[in-house]
């Protein structure tokens, strides 16, 4: 019951901000709806038994990524006409239309899933699902390679960024 | 709470943000419509690993945060040059490369 309020409570919250970021002219109040949503969606992580994703979306996604974006609105001059400049394209009410048609294509789809019919494994976890343990014992033993090539990509986007950023003199 | 309702509403977010993606005409907006669709994929990720009961959904919205980041670092990188060079955000002004 408790479970279903805040499903329904966040759900609604990450919807209407969903919507705003797309609906709002400014960048910056897109930005800001964003971060609405990412927190809304955090909640629902809280939900689903799963505390790290919930607090690394916040710390992380939240925190840092929508920072980034924020810094990069105010260093572009956020008054000048061409930042904040959002015309609205002219077919634009297509796209609205397509994503209607996309929406009524999927449904029957996942109506059609069953979830009872794909196999449960039980295996892995026991009682509290996603504890925060097992979860770092899977990820510093099964999927050890995939994190050390996460550490490449990181090291070649900063290398990039700085490339890119730097004043050509 | 069911899986379907969590699917559901990671289906409403990806449409919205696929939608923005299509309409926006500023760069950092698409770029803000793009971290829309990667965070409802990752709430379906989420919503399978509470489902099957298996820690590996986590573990990939761990991985997909980490490639958010880095793609958003070099995106913005990217729009900041695109502003210093051609005074301009619009994804329609950056056409040098479309014939």
């Amino acid at each position: 019951m408790m479970e279903t309020a805040l499903f329904y409570f966040f759900g609604v919250i990450a919807l209407l901000s969903a919507i705003n970021v797309v609906a709002q002219r400014k960048v910056f109040y897109s930005a800001i709806s964003l971060i609405i949503c990412l927190c809304a969606v955090a909640a629902l992580y809280m939900t689903l038994e799963a505390p790290f994703i919930a607090a690394i979306q916040i710390i992380v996604y939240a925190g840092a990524i929508m920072v980034l974006f924020v810094f990069v609105i105010m260093l572009l001059d956020p008054f000048s006409a061409a930042v904040l400049r959002d015309k609205k394209k002219p077919l634009s009410y297509l796209a609205v239309l397509l994503a209607i048609l996309v929406l009524t294509a999927l449904y029957p789809i996942l109506r059609s899933f069953d979830p009872a019919q794909t196999p449960r494994m039980v295996d892995s976890m026991s009682g509290d699902a996603a504890s925060i343990k097992h979860l770092g014992q899977v990820l510093f033993t099964q999927f050890l390679v995939p994190f050390e090539v996460t550490s490449v990509l990181i090291l070649v986007a900063i290398i990039g960024v700085v490339v890119l950023a730097r004043r050509q003199s | 709470m069911d899986l379907i309702h969590y699917l559901v509403l990671s289906m409403l977010l990806f449409i919205i943000g696929a939608a923005g993606f299509i309409i926006k005409k500023n760069v950092i907006s698409v770029f803000l419509c793009l971290e829309l669709m990667l965070n409802a994929v990752n709430l379906s990720f989420v919503a399978f690993a509470k489902h099957l009961n298996q820690v590996q959904g986590q573990i990939f919205v761990f991985l997909v945060m980490v490639v958010a980041a880095a793609e958003a670092a070099v995106g913005l990188a990217i729009t900041i040059v695109l502003y210093r060079n051609r005074k301009t955000l619009s994804v329609d002004d950056a056409d040098s490369m479309k014939w």
